[in-house]
Protein backbone atom coordinates (compact mmCIF):
# COMPACT_ATOMS: atom_id res chain seq x y z
CA UNK A 1 0.00 0.00 0.00
CA UNK A 2 1.80 3.46 -0.69
CA UNK A 3 1.85 6.29 1.82
CA UNK A 4 -1.21 8.35 2.25
CA UNK A 5 -0.65 11.36 1.06
CA UNK A 6 -3.31 13.10 3.45
CA UNK A 7 -1.30 12.29 6.54
CA UNK A 8 -0.23 16.07 5.96
CA UNK A 9 -0.95 17.99 8.93
CA UNK A 10 -2.24 15.08 10.60
CA UNK A 11 -0.74 15.41 15.05
CA UNK A 12 -0.48 12.41 17.16
CA UNK A 13 -0.79 13.51 21.07
CA UNK A 14 1.59 12.50 23.81
CA UNK A 15 1.65 8.59 24.77
CA UNK A 16 3.30 7.88 27.88
CA UNK A 17 5.91 10.11 29.51
CA UNK A 18 9.66 9.23 29.22
CA UNK A 19 11.63 9.78 32.78
CA UNK A 20 15.45 10.81 31.62
CA UNK A 21 17.42 8.55 33.92
CA UNK A 22 21.07 9.08 34.73
CA UNK A 23 22.00 5.50 33.49
CA UNK A 24 19.64 5.59 30.38
CA UNK A 25 22.39 9.22 29.36
CA UNK A 26 25.42 7.28 30.64
CA UNK A 27 24.14 4.36 27.96
CA UNK A 28 23.19 6.02 25.45
CA UNK A 29 26.94 8.11 25.56
CA UNK A 30 28.59 4.88 25.90
CA UNK A 31 26.68 3.80 22.91
CA UNK A 32 27.88 7.11 20.59
CA UNK A 33 31.14 7.17 22.25
CA UNK A 34 30.43 10.56 24.33
CA UNK A 35 33.24 10.69 26.76
CA UNK A 36 32.55 14.01 27.97
CA UNK A 37 32.05 13.73 31.85
CA UNK A 38 29.13 16.18 31.53
CA UNK A 39 27.34 12.41 30.38
CA UNK A 40 28.78 10.56 33.15
CA UNK A 41 29.65 12.17 36.52
CA UNK A 42 27.08 14.19 38.13
CA UNK A 43 29.41 16.78 39.72
CA UNK A 44 31.19 17.72 36.41
CA UNK A 45 27.69 18.59 34.70
CA UNK A 46 26.84 20.71 37.94
CA UNK A 47 29.95 22.50 36.98
CA UNK A 48 29.13 23.45 34.13
CA UNK A 49 25.71 24.56 35.35
CA UNK A 50 23.62 22.20 34.74
CA UNK A 51 21.15 20.29 37.07
CA UNK A 52 22.22 17.01 36.43
CA UNK A 53 24.01 14.95 34.04
CA UNK A 54 23.81 16.32 30.30
CA UNK A 55 22.39 14.04 27.51
CA UNK A 56 24.23 14.29 24.31
CA UNK A 57 23.06 16.05 21.46
CA UNK A 58 21.21 13.46 19.48
CA UNK A 59 19.62 11.92 22.59
CA UNK A 60 16.14 13.26 21.96
CA UNK A 61 15.89 10.60 19.12
CA UNK A 62 15.16 8.09 21.89
CA UNK A 63 12.17 10.20 22.71
CA UNK A 64 10.94 11.46 18.83
CA UNK A 65 11.52 7.58 17.64
CA UNK A 66 8.83 6.88 20.59
CA UNK A 67 6.52 9.34 19.13
CA UNK A 68 7.29 8.30 15.58
CA UNK A 69 6.09 4.60 16.42
CA UNK A 70 2.76 6.09 16.48
CA UNK A 71 2.86 7.13 12.93
CA UNK A 72 4.66 3.76 11.63
CA UNK A 73 1.60 1.83 13.54
CA UNK A 74 -1.04 3.71 11.87
CA UNK A 75 -2.76 1.33 9.29
CA UNK A 76 -3.90 4.74 7.37
CA UNK A 77 -0.21 6.29 6.95
CA UNK A 78 0.76 3.27 5.04
CA UNK A 79 4.18 3.04 5.96
CA UNK A 80 5.97 -0.70 5.72
CA UNK A 81 9.01 -0.14 8.29
CA UNK A 82 10.90 -3.11 6.55
CA UNK A 83 11.42 -0.57 3.33
CA UNK A 84 12.15 3.02 5.40
CA UNK A 85 15.33 4.72 5.31
CA UNK A 86 16.66 7.76 6.91
CA UNK A 87 16.89 10.81 4.83
CA UNK A 88 17.50 13.35 7.29
CA UNK A 89 17.58 14.76 10.73
CA UNK A 90 17.43 17.71 12.40
CA UNK A 91 17.51 18.48 16.45
CA UNK A 92 16.91 21.91 17.98
CA UNK A 93 17.52 21.96 21.60
CA UNK A 94 15.56 24.90 23.90
CA UNK A 95 17.35 23.81 26.32
CA UNK A 96 19.51 20.74 26.81
CA UNK A 97 17.86 17.79 28.30
CA UNK A 98 19.34 16.67 31.52
CA UNK A 99 18.55 13.80 34.06
CA UNK A 100 15.13 14.21 35.87
CA UNK A 101 13.22 15.59 32.72
CA UNK A 102 10.23 14.19 32.51
CA UNK A 103 9.00 14.33 28.48
CA UNK A 104 6.61 14.33 26.02
CA UNK A 105 6.60 14.35 22.55
CA UNK A 106 3.75 15.18 20.24
CA UNK A 107 4.30 14.34 17.03
CA UNK A 108 3.47 16.09 13.65
CA UNK A 109 3.31 15.07 10.14
CA UNK A 110 4.75 17.86 7.94
CA UNK A 111 5.24 16.87 4.37
CA UNK A 112 4.49 13.72 2.46
CA UNK A 113 6.40 13.84 -0.82
CA UNK A 114 5.89 11.03 -3.88
CA UNK A 115 9.41 10.10 -4.94
CA UNK A 116 8.90 7.33 -7.64
CA UNK A 117 6.95 4.71 -6.66
CA UNK A 118 7.82 5.53 -3.07
CA UNK A 119 7.50 8.60 -0.93
CA UNK A 120 9.04 10.89 1.62
CA UNK A 121 7.75 11.81 4.99
CA UNK A 122 8.74 14.45 7.33
CA UNK A 123 7.40 14.45 10.50
CA UNK A 124 8.56 17.11 13.61
CA UNK A 125 8.24 15.95 17.65
CA UNK A 126 7.70 18.75 19.82
CA UNK A 127 9.16 17.57 23.00
CA UNK A 128 7.89 19.62 26.05
CA UNK A 129 7.94 18.63 30.00
CA UNK A 130 5.03 17.59 31.57
CA UNK A 131 4.51 20.98 32.66
CA UNK A 132 4.55 22.08 29.11
CA UNK A 133 8.16 24.00 28.87
CA UNK A 134 9.82 23.08 25.67
CA UNK A 135 12.93 21.37 25.14
CA UNK A 136 13.55 20.15 22.20
CA UNK A 137 12.09 20.26 18.57
CA UNK A 138 13.55 17.34 16.17
CA UNK A 139 12.41 17.06 12.49
CA UNK A 140 12.80 13.64 10.75
CA UNK A 141 12.53 12.56 7.15
CA UNK A 142 11.75 8.88 6.04
CA UNK A 143 11.99 7.85 2.80
CA UNK A 144 9.89 4.67 2.21
CA UNK A 145 11.12 3.19 -0.76
CA UNK A 146 8.28 1.77 -3.19
CA UNK A 147 8.40 -2.01 -4.58
CA UNK A 148 11.11 -1.57 -7.33
CA UNK A 149 13.41 1.04 -5.20
CA UNK B 1 33.96 27.33 28.41
CA UNK B 2 36.73 26.81 26.71
CA UNK B 3 36.30 28.13 23.38
CA UNK B 4 36.53 32.26 23.45
CA UNK B 5 33.71 33.59 20.59
CA UNK B 6 36.06 36.93 19.43
CA UNK B 7 39.34 34.17 18.83
CA UNK B 8 37.07 32.42 15.93
CA UNK B 9 37.63 32.85 12.01
CA UNK B 10 35.54 31.05 9.67
CA UNK B 11 36.98 28.29 7.64
CA UNK B 12 39.33 27.51 11.22
CA UNK B 13 39.85 23.56 11.71
CA UNK B 14 38.53 22.19 14.98
CA UNK B 15 40.15 19.04 15.04
CA UNK B 16 39.91 14.80 13.53
CA UNK B 17 38.28 12.19 15.03
CA UNK B 18 38.47 8.63 14.73
CA UNK B 19 35.68 6.46 15.62
CA UNK B 20 35.77 2.36 15.35
CA UNK B 21 33.02 0.40 14.47
CA UNK B 22 31.77 -2.95 15.31
CA UNK B 23 28.91 -4.78 15.04
CA UNK B 24 28.94 -5.05 18.70
CA UNK B 25 28.93 -1.31 19.34
CA UNK B 26 25.80 -1.66 16.36
CA UNK B 27 23.88 -3.95 19.31
CA UNK B 28 25.04 -1.37 21.62
CA UNK B 29 23.13 1.50 20.06
CA UNK B 30 20.45 -0.25 19.23
CA UNK B 31 19.62 -1.11 23.00
CA UNK B 32 20.42 2.21 24.00
CA UNK B 33 18.34 4.25 21.55
CA UNK B 34 15.60 1.42 21.17
CA UNK B 35 15.69 1.06 17.58
CA UNK B 36 15.89 -2.64 16.65
CA UNK B 37 15.64 -2.44 12.73
CA UNK B 38 17.13 -5.61 11.67
CA UNK B 39 19.35 -4.29 8.78
CA UNK B 40 21.69 -3.02 11.79
CA UNK B 41 22.05 -6.24 13.11
CA UNK B 42 21.11 -9.22 10.60
CA UNK B 43 22.97 -9.78 8.20
CA UNK B 44 20.52 -12.43 6.44
CA UNK B 45 17.53 -9.51 6.81
CA UNK B 46 19.73 -6.71 5.05
CA UNK B 47 20.66 -8.54 2.10
CA UNK B 48 16.96 -9.67 1.74
CA UNK B 49 15.89 -6.19 1.47
CA UNK B 50 19.01 -5.19 -1.05
CA UNK B 51 21.18 -3.66 1.40
CA UNK B 52 24.88 -4.85 0.76
CA UNK B 53 25.20 -5.89 4.59
CA UNK B 54 24.89 -5.16 7.85
CA UNK B 55 24.98 -1.20 8.26
CA UNK B 56 25.31 1.27 10.82
CA UNK B 57 22.29 3.33 12.20
CA UNK B 58 22.35 6.61 11.12
CA UNK B 59 21.66 7.80 13.98
CA UNK B 60 25.07 6.34 15.86
CA UNK B 61 26.80 7.95 12.70
CA UNK B 62 25.26 11.25 13.83
CA UNK B 63 25.50 10.85 17.03
CA UNK B 64 29.26 9.87 17.20
CA UNK B 65 30.18 12.66 15.01
CA UNK B 66 29.03 15.53 17.19
CA UNK B 67 31.58 14.57 19.82
CA UNK B 68 34.00 16.03 17.91
CA UNK B 69 32.06 19.72 18.47
CA UNK B 70 31.31 18.92 22.14
CA UNK B 71 34.51 18.08 23.13
CA UNK B 72 35.80 21.45 21.46
CA UNK B 73 33.27 23.55 22.93
CA UNK B 74 33.97 22.26 26.11
CA UNK B 75 30.03 21.89 27.31
CA UNK B 76 27.37 19.28 25.61
CA UNK B 77 24.48 21.68 26.62
CA UNK B 78 26.21 24.24 24.24
CA UNK B 79 24.95 22.19 20.78
CA UNK B 80 21.50 23.93 20.55
CA UNK B 81 20.86 23.06 16.41
CA UNK B 82 22.66 19.95 14.54
CA UNK B 83 21.43 18.87 11.57
CA UNK B 84 22.70 16.10 8.92
CA UNK B 85 21.39 14.31 5.39
CA UNK B 86 22.48 10.68 5.21
CA UNK B 87 23.69 10.00 1.89
CA UNK B 88 25.58 6.51 2.36
CA UNK B 89 25.34 3.58 4.51
CA UNK B 90 28.09 2.69 6.87
CA UNK B 91 28.48 -1.17 6.08
CA UNK B 92 29.80 -3.20 9.00
CA UNK B 93 31.01 -6.68 7.77
CA UNK B 94 31.30 -9.20 10.74
CA UNK B 95 35.09 -9.26 12.00
CA UNK B 96 35.41 -11.59 14.29
CA UNK B 97 38.70 -12.81 16.29
CA UNK B 98 38.60 -13.99 19.49
CA UNK B 99 36.33 -11.42 19.69
CA UNK B 100 33.96 -9.23 17.67
CA UNK B 101 36.33 -6.41 16.32
CA UNK B 102 36.01 -3.15 14.89
CA UNK B 103 35.61 -3.61 10.85
CA UNK B 104 35.45 0.07 9.68
CA UNK B 105 36.06 3.19 10.95
CA UNK B 106 34.34 7.02 10.51
CA UNK B 107 36.84 9.92 10.35
CA UNK B 108 35.41 12.87 11.59
CA UNK B 109 36.86 16.61 10.38
CA UNK B 110 34.89 19.83 11.40
CA UNK B 111 35.72 23.46 10.38
CA UNK B 112 33.70 27.13 11.60
CA UNK B 113 31.31 27.43 8.45
CA UNK B 114 29.93 30.58 10.09
CA UNK B 115 29.91 32.96 13.16
CA UNK B 116 26.71 35.01 14.08
CA UNK B 117 28.08 38.15 16.02
CA UNK B 118 24.38 38.99 17.68
CA UNK B 119 23.77 35.79 18.45
CA UNK B 120 27.43 34.48 19.42
CA UNK B 121 26.84 31.10 18.07
CA UNK B 122 28.85 29.52 15.66
CA UNK B 123 28.41 26.65 12.80
CA UNK B 124 30.71 23.62 12.73
CA UNK B 125 30.39 21.83 9.37
CA UNK B 126 31.49 18.17 9.56
CA UNK B 127 33.02 16.03 6.97
CA UNK B 128 32.26 12.32 8.05
CA UNK B 129 33.59 9.90 5.99
CA UNK B 130 34.12 5.79 5.98
CA UNK B 131 35.40 3.32 3.48
CA UNK B 132 33.37 1.62 0.79
CA UNK B 133 32.98 -1.82 1.95
CA UNK B 134 30.00 -3.05 -0.26
CA UNK B 135 32.15 -5.02 -1.99
CA UNK B 136 32.68 -8.57 0.25
CA UNK B 137 35.88 -8.59 1.25
CA UNK B 138 36.46 -5.01 0.98
CA UNK B 139 39.47 -3.55 3.04
CA UNK B 140 38.97 -0.68 5.26
CA UNK B 141 42.28 0.46 4.83
CA UNK B 142 42.34 0.93 0.83
CA UNK B 143 38.66 0.98 -0.11
CA UNK B 144 37.52 4.98 -1.01
CA UNK B 145 36.17 6.79 0.96
CA UNK B 146 32.48 7.92 0.69
CA UNK B 147 30.66 10.89 2.39
CA UNK B 148 28.24 9.25 5.31
CA UNK B 149 26.54 12.70 6.33
CA UNK B 150 25.76 15.56 3.91
CA UNK B 151 25.28 18.87 5.30
CA UNK B 152 25.88 18.33 9.01
CA UNK B 153 25.99 21.74 10.96
CA UNK B 154 26.14 21.92 14.39
CA UNK B 155 25.48 24.78 15.68
CA UNK B 156 27.06 26.08 19.44
CA UNK B 157 26.09 28.58 21.43
CA UNK B 158 28.80 30.33 23.50
CA UNK B 159 28.90 32.88 26.02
Amino acid sequence: MPVNPDLVGRTYPPAETYTVGREAIREFARAVQAGHPAHHDVEAARSLGHADLVAPPTFAIVVAQRADAALIADPEAGIDFSRVVHADQRFTHHRPIVAGDELVAELHVDQVRAMGSGAMVTSRAEIRTVEGEPVATTVSSLLVRGEDQ
Amino acid sequence: MTVAFDSLEKGQQIGERRIELSRADLVRYAGASGDLNPIHWNEEFARAVDLPDVIAHGMLTMGAAVQLVTDWAGDPGAVVDYQTRFTKPVVVPNRFGTAVEASTVLTVTGKIGALDDDARTVRVDLTVTAPDLSAEGADPATAAQLKVLVKAQAVVQLA
